[in-house]
């Protein structure tokens, strides 16, 4: 039920952004995420973006998983 | 442009190995999720059959549906046969039996109840129907309290006097330190909701590492919930305790601090009612004075003190991880996902269903 999904900020007008996810637009409140801008991904749930997705966060984690992969803790 | 994948298998089998590895110097842990979404994802990825025999997950009680009090079920199931009265919902809520009966019953003996995706729908859909009394059953943990609450302002800014609240939110971090204090489990450490902490944080955990409990929030790709067992797994064999961000593409250290402010200032703490757990102390959220107008529980004089679970059912025992669904008797019996009984079978994310439909894998 906590489902919630990143979707990409095609624009914003006010309060409300217009996004996109696979094709799809629809219409989401941004009032909790006030610095986004288009272009942005947010995680939304129920209408409400409730975090920004962080991109470079996402790069970060895949690369520590590769180096996690290919090293074994003593 | 489009967002990575957490869903290399070849990565992924790396790292199982890795985990496989490090668990062998450990003895027997278990490890805990709360959250429904993890509880579906672990069971799609057979990750039980995937990781070593001494690495047990259990469920724990993530899943709003599946805890909300039957009263609350009750409740809206006899206002919605009210004249002039329609019940608004998630969707998930309607197959659920309450003490007496379910709303989808109650639907298909003419009671008037709507499935909608989110409580600002309900605010709309109140302003263009002003002769009809709404009610929205706000079950959620604190990934959809922010939106009740930005439904609850509108409503109250736009001076809607049709519509209310039933408000069952719960709090995940009183859940785990009650999940700690209960003697009979033994959790050596928690795979922490995703969503939820986007919105609280990781500092709402802290808790945990006084209590001794290695924990890490944990995004929802297969990648991701590797990588929060790996963390678990590495902080148990290092003897080490800490709450760790695995999702931090998404979770920060302070959460989302407006929603933070937004709940806080539509919502106060209460002790409540957990299905099939019991009273769990400032757990729950209930309106502030400010907005009573807009609560329905006082609209209506609604008031939810017991509960009742369908004889035989064993989903408190489930919820706390005491037992695998498959252990209760009703289980796969009388009490399956095209008949449930017990409301760990109703929600497709509750534990029981989920270990119905993938074997427990």
């Amino acid at each position: 039920m906590c489902l919630a999904i990143p979707v990409r900020i095609t624009s914003i007008d006010d309060s409300i952004a217009e996004v996109e996810l696979n094709g799809l637009r629809t219409k989401v409140d941004i009032t909790l995420v006030p610095e986004v801008k288009p272009g942005d991904y947010v995680i939304i749930h129920a209408g409400l973006a409730i975090q920004r997705y962080d991109e470079e966060e996402a790069i970060k984690t895949i690369m520590l998983l590769k180096e996690l992969s290919n090293c074994i803790e003593e | 442009m489009s967002l990575i994948n957490f869903t290399d298998t070849t990565l992924a089998h790396k790292l199982l190995e890795n985990i496989n590895t490090i668990a062998q110097k450990l003895n027997s842990v278990t490890i805990m999720e709360v959250c429904g979404t993890h509880t579906m994802e672990i069971g799609r990825l057979s990750l039980r059959s995937l990781l070593s025999k001494n690495i047990k997950l259990v469920s724990g009680p993530g899943c709003p549906v599946c805890v909300t009090p039957g009263e609350i079920i009750d409740a809206a199931g006899m206002l919605a046969r009210k004249k002039k009265v329609t019940v608004l919902s998630f969707g998930d809520m309607l197959r659920v039996p309450g003490n007496r009966t379910s709303l989808e019953d109650i639907q298909s003996k003419g009671g008037l109840i709507e499935a909608i995706t989110s409580p600002l729908q309900a605010v709309k859909i109140a302003i263009k129907n002003p002769d009809i009394n709404f009610i929205f059953i706000a079950a959620g943990f604190e990934t959809t309290a922010p939106v009740v609450a930005r439904s609850v302002i509108l409503a109250y800014e736009k001076k809607v006097k049709n519509l209310s609240f039933l408000v069952s939110l719960r709090i995940i971090p009183p859940a785990l330190d009650a999940l700690i204090s209960d003697k009979d489990l033994q959790i050596s450490g928690f795979m922490l909701p995703g969503h939820v902490s986007a919105v609280i944080g990781l500092n709402a955990y802290k808790n945990l590492i006084s209590r001794g409990k290695p924990a890490a929030v944990t995004g929802f790709e297969p990648l991701d919930i590797i990588n929060g067992v790996y963390s678990i797994i590495s902080m148990l064999a290092a003897d080490r305790v800490d709450v760790v961000n695995s999702y931090t593409r998404v979770v920060r250290e302070e959460g989302n601090p407006s929603a933070l402010k937004l709940i806080n200032d539509v919502f106060e703490p209460v002790d409540s009612l957990w299905r099939g757990i019991g009273m769990i102390p400032q757990s729950g959220l209930a309106l502030r004075e400010k907005y009573s107008s807009l609560d329905a529980m006082i609209r209506y004089s609604i008031s939810i003190e017991a509960e009742k679970m369908p004889d035989g059912c064993a989903c408190g025992d489930v919820l706390r991880g005491k037992i695998d669904p498959d252990k209760c008797k009703l289980f796969g019996k009388t009490c399956n996902p095209i008949s449930p009984r017990g409301p760990c079978m109703v929600s497709t994310e509750g534990s029981c269903a989920a270990y119905f439909r993938y074997g427990g894998r």
